[in-house]
């Protein structure tokens, strides 16, 4: 058993596909026809057998191209990953947060074993076989943050908790929706969320800043975001905006089904143990239009959210330049029926 | 039971007096795996059945966060408050099976500090045992003025001085010595951060001489140890649980919530959180806002309530709970 990792890239040939099973298991982000913000945070508590929530930390057929894109995005700009001095310990407990989870999923991939503080780590997939001192820096390649985030899909913003509020003052992001750690690093919560239109008058920072100082040790809480990008880029940063900005002028009737991606962020919250810190792990899920398609109910519900997108958040997104074809493509699969209430295909 | 924090189920494997007023109690889980990591400055919250009742107390957790084979609080007996110390003190003994929540931090060591300046008062040394075991293994820099009544009421104060000497410094009462606060906040190097925990009226003493020398808000750190005032007797009506409930004169309105079978959440019991805050949606009468948590202009609105540790006097109150 075991995941069969896919070789593809997320650049030049764009080779990146899913699995007709992780079509299905794709997080898809709508549960009605219409799409609003809402303060929409719950439990993150383990979902079911097939879904990206059968475990708290997802691994998938992804992983290894994921790693290696990474590692790239690393070589060419190493301010993606930033965490400043006081923040060390967190990214202790961070290693230790994503060792166990990984572990405790996928024991045929990743293994953890502990002597005290003298831990040893077996990445299977990545070809890793370390033993180190837990809370020693000096005894691994890279700072703590760092070297499990090489080994981890998703992005990861650790915030530091002080005056009510929440600071990011660490991460690693390298497949983030247009927005720049180098950038946010040392803001508050609420600088950080400046450029959200709407949200701010709604009140609902305010709220979910005090829902996310409340987050306690062992209660994990997510939430899902989306937006869409031309062919499967993970890496959408300002910094490169010279490199994926064009493709939004490239999107055409014939080439919609493939150029098309929706990127579906699974975002949770933990509270960190030794640092009293929070991690956000963002988990960043693409699936192109003709894969998504092949799901009647998703087709017909995205052509209806898109369609009728208020044009601030649109533009926010960055929809703007090619939403009319790519809605005048969803409205010919969907024949106006109902759908079914909730996120899954039918 | 709360929606607030999960729990851990513990049996007490020691209860060690400390002096007159203190016992030290022990916690291991009763599947023998190890504790939850914490920081230092957490607390827990530990239930008692005491007969119908159930309290709940918050107490800081005193041991290295280092080791979690076992976690360790220290309760000072009060004989006049509301019976939880008591409670502690007369019927918690080693075997006993109990229940407390995963440790949750409100007293958290700003990690940019060069320097830590404690300041403790009497049974507010407990958070300090953490925080100085988390800083000294890891190489900080702190210094620690720690006053109590007598020396034989200095809890762990030899402990202290034996671990860490010259950078913990004793204050007696009945020898009249007493910190020289000032003088103290006047010479610490830039990037001192201020922690106190103590008695409330140290608390205000040093927040204000602080803020008087220059000291930004966002340094100064402190932690109540404010236990729910008893009070008159009153009534209240829940009006998203259609209940009606009576607020006994030893009882916090959170308590008589939760003894009606609602559940709301909470983190600290000690109104500085803010996790219980709940809607007032009519009310004839005039409220008694013991909380930390509500700006004034909130206590004045007469639109919200911190039920830890408030109360009413009045003929008539409805909460949205």
């Amino acid at each position: 058993m075991g995941i069969t990792f896919r070789k593809e890239t997320f650049r030049d040939d764009f080779t990146f596909r899913n699995s007709p099973e992780h079509i299905r298991r794709f997080p898809f982000p709508f549960h009605e026809d219409a799409y609003m913000y809402a303060v929409n945070i719950e439990p993150h508590v383990v979902g079911p057998k097939g879904s990206v929530l059968e475990n708290l930390i997802d691994v998938d057929e992804h992983y290894v191209a994921e790693m290696q894109d990474r590692a790239l995005v690393l070589a060419e700009d190493p301010l993606r990953c930033q965490s400043l001095p006081h923040m060390t310990l967190a990214g202790w407990d961070l290693l230790e947060l994503l060792m166990e989870q990984q572990a405790l999923g996928y024991p045929e991939h990743f293994t953890l074993t502990r002597d005290g503080d003298r831990w040893r780590w077996i990445n299977r997939p990545l070809g890793i076989d370390d033993t180190f001192t837990f809370g020693d820096t000096s005894t691994l390649p890279y700072g703590p943050m760092e070297y499990i985030t090489r080994q981890s899909q998703g992005d990861f913003c650790i915030l530091d908790q002080r005056d009510g509020n929440l600071w990011m003052d660490a991460g690693m992001v390298t497949t983030q929706a247009d927005w720049s750690l180098d950038f946010d690093i040392g803001m508050n919560f609420f600088e950080w969320h400046a450029p959200v239109p709407l949200a701010h008058e709604k009140g609902i920072f305010t709220r979910a800043l005090k829902f996310l100082t409340n987050i306690q040790q062992g209660k994990p809480a997510r939430r899902l975001n989306w937006t869409m990008t031309v062919n499967p880029r993970l890496d959408t940063s300002p910094e490169n905006y010279h490199k994926w900005g064009p493709d939004r002028a490239t999107v055409t009737p014939e080439n919609v089904g493939d150029k098309v991606h929706l990127r579906v962020e699974l975002q949770s919250f933990w509270r960190l143990p030794r640092s009293n810190g929070i991690v956000f792990p963002i988990r960043c899920y693409l699936i192109k239009m003709d894969e998504l398609v092949t799901q009647p109910k998703w087709a017909r519900r995205l052509h209806r959210v898109i369609r009728d997108l208020p044009d601030e958040l649109a533009n926010y997104k960055g929809l703007t330049r090619f939403r009319p074809t790519l809605v005048e493509w969803l409205s010919k699969l969907d024949d106006g029926s109902a759908t079914s209430s909730g996120f899954g295909p039918d | 039971m709360s929606t607030g924090t999960t729990k851990l189920d513990v049996v007490v494997s020691d209860v060690v007096p400390v002096n007159d007023l203190v016992t030290r109690f022990h916690f291991r889980r009763r599947d023998g795996d190890l504790l939850p990591t914490f920081s230092g400055g957490a607390h827990v919250v530990v239930e008692m059945r005491d007969g119908q009742r159930t309290r709940l107390n918050p107490y800081s957790l005193m041991g290295s966060p280092l080791d979690t084979r076992e976690y360790t609080i220290s309760v000072r007996r009060d004989d006049v408050g509301r019976g939880g110390s008591l409670f502690m003190h007369r019927n918690v003994r080693p075997g006993l099976e109990m229940v407390i929540s995963y440790p949750v931090n409100l007293f958290s060591l700003d990690l940019r500090a060069k320097k830590h300046l404690m300041l403790a008062g009497g049974i507010g040394i407990t958070p300090f045992m953490a925080q100085t075991a988390q800083l000294a293994g890891e190489g900080g820099n702190f210094e620690l003025h720690y006053t109590c009544r007598t020396a034989s009421l200095g809890t762990y104060a030899d402990v202290l001085r034996e671990r860490y000497d010259r950078r913990i410094r004793l204050y007696h009462d009945d020898r009249e010595e007493r910190i020289d606060l000032d003088r103290l906040l006047s010479t610490q190097p830039l990037g001192t951060h201020l922690y106190v925990c103590g008695p409330a009226g140290m608390i205000g003493w040093v927040r204000d001489r602080a803020a008087a020398l220059g000291w930004p808000a966002e340094t100064v750190h402190f932690e109540h140890f404010a236990a729910p005032q008893p009070g008159l007797p009153f009534d209240v009506t829940l009006a998203v649980s259609g209940k009606t409930i009576r607020v006994g004169e030893q009882q916090s309105l959170l308590e008589a919530i939760e003894a009606a079978g609602v559940d709301p959440p909470y983190l600290c019991r000690g109104g500085v959180c803010g996790q219980c805050e709940t809607n007032v949606i009519s009310y004839d009468g005039k409220f008694i806002h013991n909380d930390h948590w509500l700006s004034e202009e909130d206590h004045r609105s007469g639109c919200k309530i911190m039920p830890c540790v408030s109360r009413f006097e009045g003929k008539s109150l409805v909460l949205e709970r």
